[in-house]
């Protein structure tokens, strides 16, 4: 493991151009806890490591005038869990974003290192997709914004163009009624990888969903958004028919692998349990808003 | 190519050391810098054994490279004791017979400390679920997780 560079910018102009100038022998570093693992077991060899925690943009919270987020894609999981509101409106993002890894780990990753670290298993995912919450990327040809069920094209790899660097989250402002939650099936009740992952975010007016958006992890080569799932649910009262509908458009959009953390049979018939499961706590969160 | 040059703070003293751009904070630990207190158990986030704190943070040491340290505060095992005075969650771990092999229990003990820092009355269950990340083979676990709430209520006691 010779010949590596580290290079901590303060600004994101000088880590596009560095990142972009060292093509594909470079790596991101937010949290590290996915590369230095990837370093250590010889799968990765960075030619230049970019920590990219020094640049303000990339580590900050904010709350926007319309009563959004935007989270830098390299804050940590524990930084985020210690924000006064954005656990209180996002209550689901951030009960996925802290079920990566142990409190070691919460203090470092970050949800835009499980993002670009393109696992379908990542846990932060589904949530956001379910949010609607916009990736920021920026490279040399200047900045764009893309859908986070956009970024992953397949296990271990982004949609994100050379020299791009993923640099924040934007999420929308709530209506009133709304709720989110995420939910993952694990053999154990802490630190391990999900066998499957969903992800609900939906609004209630006057007991109807008028509102819903549905998302699967750990089903499919990358996190699905799950749209004929959240078509079932909204303009009905989430009764057991439409629960049911929702559930069945889960299975139906599974296409998951056989591996030793589930089957093929197994991941698709909890995607329909989780589903249920994931709505009820959304829909009651919604309700106390 | 050159080693980086690292000016950090360690247990509250200035300290000065380099290493190579993909070597690890615990490599510089236990390397240059002569601190074996923290342990490498796995050295893929998995153990818990090379628990710090940076800038009072909980972090694995080894995902984490030690360039990283430059102008922060590294908190580590061989702080925690002041002089010949044992921290309380030292005590109580050697009267309650929180460790066996040892392995596991610098690490234990760090993240347990910022475990207190952040909440002085934790539950058993939130025990547990703040140490999930410090595994240990010997114990069984339950007497660390008493011995932790024990410290808290000695702690609390005191207090008042």
């Amino acid at each position: 493991m010779t010949n590596i560079q580290y290079f901590a910018p303060r600004t994101l102009d000088e880590a596009i151009g560095a990142f972009a100038a060292a093509g594909s022998a470079a790596r991101i570093m937010a949290g590290g806890t996915d590369l230095l693992v990837q370093m250590r077991s010889g799968a990765v060899r960075p030619g230049l490591i970019v920590d990219i925690k020094k640049i303000a943009e990339m580590t900050g919270i904010e709350e926007t005038a319309n009563g959004g987020f935007r989270i830098g894609a390299a804050v940590p999981g524990a930084v985020l869990a210690e924000h006064a509101r954005f656990g209180k409106v996002w209550p689901g993002v951030l009960e996925a974003i802290n079920l990566i890894g142990s409190t070691q780990v919460q203090g470092r990753a970050s949800a835009g290192g499980n993002l670009c670290n393109g696992s379908p298993a990542g846990d932060s995912v589904p949530a956001m997709i379910a949010a609607g919450s916009i990736a920021t990327v920026h490279g040399p040809n200047g900045r764009r914004q893309m859908p986070v069920e956009e970024v992953p094209a397949g296990p271990g790899q982004t949609c994100l163009a050379p020299g791009e660097i993923l640099v924040s989250f934007t999420f929308p402002p709530r209506p009133f009624g709304s709720g989110d939650a995420y939910l993952r099936m694990i053999p154990r009740t802490e630190m391990d990888i999900a066998v499957v992952g969903c992800g609900v975010s939906l609004t209630l007016n006057d007991g109807i969903c008028t509102a819903a958006r549905v998302s699967l992890g750990a089903v499919a080569p990358t996190v699905l958004l799950v749209e004929a799932a959240a078509k079932a649910l909204i303009g009905t009262r989430l009764e057991t028919a439409a629960l049911d509908a929702a559930a069945e458009a889960c299975r139906a959009a599974c296409r998951p692998i056989d591996d030793k953390r589930g089957t093929i049979a197994y991941r698709t018939k909890v995607a329909g349990v989780l589903l249920k499961r994931t709505v009820a706590i959304a829909a009651q969160r919604a309700g106390g808003n | 190519m050159a080693k980086l040059h690292v000016s950090t703070t360690i247990n509250g003293e200035p300290a000065e050391f380099l290493c190579e751009p993909y070597e690890t904070m615990l490599d510089a630990l236990r390397g240059p810098l002569g601190l074996t207190g923290s342990k490498e158990g796995c050295a893929s986030g998995d153990c818990g054994a090379c628990s710090i704190t940076l800038d009072d943070r909980l972090v694995c040491s080894c995902l984490m490279l030690a360039a990283e340290a430059e102008g922060r505060q590294v908190h580590t095992i061989e702080g925690m004791a002041q002089g010949d005075r044992l921290h309380p969650l030292q005590q109580k771990f050697l009267e309650m017979a929180a460790l066996q092999c040892g392995i596991c229990t610098s690490g234990m003990l760090i993240a347990s400390e910022a475990l207190l820092q952040k909440n002085p009355r934790p539950s058993e269950e939130e025990v547990r679920f703040w140490l999930a990340g410090n595994l240990c083979r010997c114990t069984g676990y339950d007497k660390i997780v008493r011995a932790v709430l024990e410290t808290a209520a000695d702690t609390r006691e005191a207090v008042q």
